[in-house]
């Protein structure tokens, strides 16, 4: 069988037997235990400066953002973007419990639908987990109520985070992660700006296959 | 498996030098992806110490392989997927195309995979009658243009814009065929509109990984465009291609590796996507992939393990040591005759398919040491591939001039006074010789080397005499 075969030359190229229990334990310490390593010392910030520095970096990147004091301004913030980037009011939101209680009724000419993105929709809502200041990335793990297709399927991603989830690092929205969801998600995307490709005589063109626009609502301080 | 053209690098290379489209890319691309490296690296204080991490997370990581695979399997079966151990590239063809027709798949899209081209997998499935769609930008145009990339970020490095343009006025036959391409944007937007059919067609998505993680069970890509997660969320199973040596231990781990991985590549902070993947869709989920497979191919790299090639499976794939490199430069990536150029392809290449093919990579260095100097896991590739020279000329396959002219030279090498004497001769020889011009644009017996470039003429001394009369003065330096 392949799988003795590979191990087994492994092994004999590591000039020892299967690892010895001691050895196999302290690994598996390591494992449980995920050290940290090195961290840059650039987003270890105060909470204001860390949103201050998310958003520069996320503009960095050829994101947009907007900021809105709470949640009742959402509505508007996303429909004047809209409307600034002379997109129609219709959009693919996520059916997340955040997004739901949005009261979109007071932008009339808005129109959402809930669900999985499909190829005809141009504009997708998703809902942050986390955002990291460190380089302005967002970090969307897949749920029923995070569907991965509105990240990569529409021209324009509007994606909402909540300020108080902005962190530092990488590993600090890691660890939110491990401690309020738990097992890995089947998808976890880290997204850090809008598509983009530099094949064409290494030249970067912002939209290749995913979206052209990526434009963040953070909402609060 | 792709006929290696290694054998032929001299041939090759002569080609490339005289090819004229392909010297307008390499000049015109070489330092832009230098310059932007530097200023990633310049503005990260702490990228320095990063590069010691992340080398150290990789040789923690092959010295117990065999248990970060163990363990990464467990989690990953655990989530609901299925791993599929290959030795060789033909059993991973076989996993590939069975895993396939269990789907019933007709068409398969493809995130950019080097280890796909390592296997020659979109021959195998296409005589097999499934069609299988690059839908990385870069190979898109290559598929059309039935070539191999040339490098391995970039695939598409040696076109010109004009290419693109020729190439998609030919394969896309039902747009007019007077549209005009008015920036390189509108190439893009043609590519993506042709390909976004592609995408919700297929029945199987085939990636690559840039990690394997032990703590999750998770494999992780990265890229720029969004082709990669199009391609793993859309079709109905996902197929994953990892090396053995794409394994680390945790996230922690792999998010250090991160830090250096883009900055080294393309001068970014971040690559725009980094998607953990870990098993197929949940309960409750709205999209994803009902079936995960991995298939894990080792195919001659246990091998290199507890040799002095083991470091070169620290490599992450960044492509900065080609970048740098003045023979990739100069000649490209198809030059190499493998899947791999630059200085790791020199090292890797003949590893994986024997330094009989392609022992002639490691002679192409000059030795700069430029690609060590920006390895973000600090692979000594000018080591490497001296041990390589070495191995040739222990088993007689360098050339028998080159072994004479070896010969000659270690004869001399071990009487140092004859040495100097010969040497000063030839320094002042070619000093005067020189004096003009101060450099030779051709010299007997090494029109081989100056057809090519100029050689700078000697000051007319030898370090040895110049060493020596500043020990004299009390000065070295």
């Amino acid at each position: 069988m392949s799988r003795d075969a590979v191990l087994a030359s492994i092994r004999r190229g590591l000039r020892r037997g299967p690892l010895p229990d001691d050895i196999a334990a302290a690994l598996r310490g390591r494992l449980a235990a995920h050290p940290r390593h090195l961290i840059p010392a650039r987003s270890m910030l105060a909470h204001a400066e860390q949103v201050t520095l998310f958003i520069a970096n996320v503009e960095k990147e050829f994101g947009t953002v907007t900021r809105v004091p709470d949640m009742d301004a959402v509505p508007d913030a996303v429909a004047d973007y809209l409307a600034s980037q002379n997109l129609p009011g219709e959009l693919v939101m996520a059916p997340h419990p955040e997004l739901r209680s949005i009261e979109w009724s007071v932008r009339p000419l808005l129109r959402v639908r809930e669900g999985r993105a499909t190829p005809n929709d141009a504009v997708s809502l998703q809902h942050a987990f986390a955002g990291i200041a460190e380089t302005g990335t967002l970090m969307l793990p897949s749920s029923p109520e995070r569907p991965t297709t509105l990240n990569v399927l529409a021209e324009t991603e509007v994606v909402l985070l909540r300020a108080s989830r902005i962190v530092g690092a990488y590993e600090d929205a890691w660890d939110l992660l491990r401690a309020e969801i738990g097992a890995m998600p089947r998808n976890v995307m880290l997204v850090t700006g809008p598509s983009r490709s530099a094949d064409i005589e290494q030249t970067l063109e912002l939209g290749a296959h995913g979206p052209r626009r990526l434009h963040v609502v953070v909402v609060g301080q | 498996m792709h006929l290696a053209t290694s054998p032929a690098f001299k041939q090759n290379a002569r080609r490339a030098l005289a090819d004229p489209g392909l010297q307008k890319a390499l000049a015109r691309s070489g330092t832009s992806f230098i310059a932007r490296r530097a200023a990633a690296a310049a503005a990260l204080p702490e990228f320095e110490q990063l590069r010691d991490i992340a080398r150290d997370i990789k040789d923690h990581t092959l010295a117990h392989l065999d248990f970060y695979l163990e363990e990464y399997e467990a989690r990953m079966k655990a989530a609901g997927g299925t791993v599929h151990w290959c030795a060789t590239a033909d059993e991973a063809r076989s996993a590939v195309l069975e895993i396939c027709r269990t789907a019933g798949a007709r068409t398969v899209t493809k995130g950019k995979s080097m280890i796909s081209e390592e296997l020659s997998l979109n021959e195998h499935l296409e005589q097999h009658g499934i069609q299988p769609v690059e839908t990385d930008l870069g190979e898109y145009i290559l598929q059309l243009r039935h070539e191999v990339p040339s490098h391995i970020l970039a695939p598409a490095f040696h076109l010109n814009r004009e290419d693109w343009e020729a190439q998609f006025r030919a394969s896309h036959t039902e747009l007019p065929a007077d549209r005009i391409f008015h920036e390189r944007r509108d190439i893009l937007t043609e590519a993506r509109a042709r390909l976004r059919q592609r995408f919700l067609a297929a029945d199987v998505g085939i990636t690559g990984a840039n990690f394997l993680i032990a703590e999750t069970g998770s494999s992780v890509i990265v890229t720029n465009e969004g082709n990669g997660d199009l391609t793993q969320t859309l079709p109905r199973v996902h197929i994953v291609l990892g090396s053995i040596e794409k394994i680390v231990p945790t996230i922690e781990d792999c998010t250090s590796l991160l830090r250096v991985l883009a900055r080294s590549a393309t001068g970014q902070d971040f690559s725009v996507y980094t998607t953990f993947s870990t098993g197929a869709r949940r309960p409750g989920d709205l999209d994803g992939p009902d079936g995960y497979h991995v298939v894990l191919v080792d195919n001659g790299r246990s091998a290199m393990l507890g040799t002095e090639f083991q470091d070169m499976l620290r490599c992450i794939r960044c492509a900065a040591c080609m970048n740098h490199c003045p023979v990739y430069g100069a000649v490209g990536g198809h030059a190499y005759g493998w899947v791999y150029p630059g200085p790791m392809g020199s090292v890797l290449t003949p590893a994986l398919i024997g330094v009989d093919q392609a022992g002639l990579l490691p002679n192409a260095s000059t030795f700069c040491g430029k690609c060590e100097s920006v390895c973000p896991v600090k692979i000594p590739l000018p080591g490497l591939m001296r041990h390589w020279r070495e191995r040739e000329f222990e088993r007689h396959l360098t050339p028998p001039v080159q072994r004479r002219n070896l010969a000659l030279w270690g004869w001399f090498a071990r009487r140092p006074a004859m040495y100097r004497v010969v040497t000063r001769a030839a320094a002042a020889s070619l000093g005067w010789f020189g004096r003009q011009r101060g450099r030779f644009a051709r010299l007997p017996m090494a029109g081989g080397w100056t057809a090519g470039r100029d050689l700078p003429a000697p000051e007319g001394d030898t370090f040895f005499a110049r060493y020596a009369r500043a020990q004299r003065r009390g000065r070295v330096g």
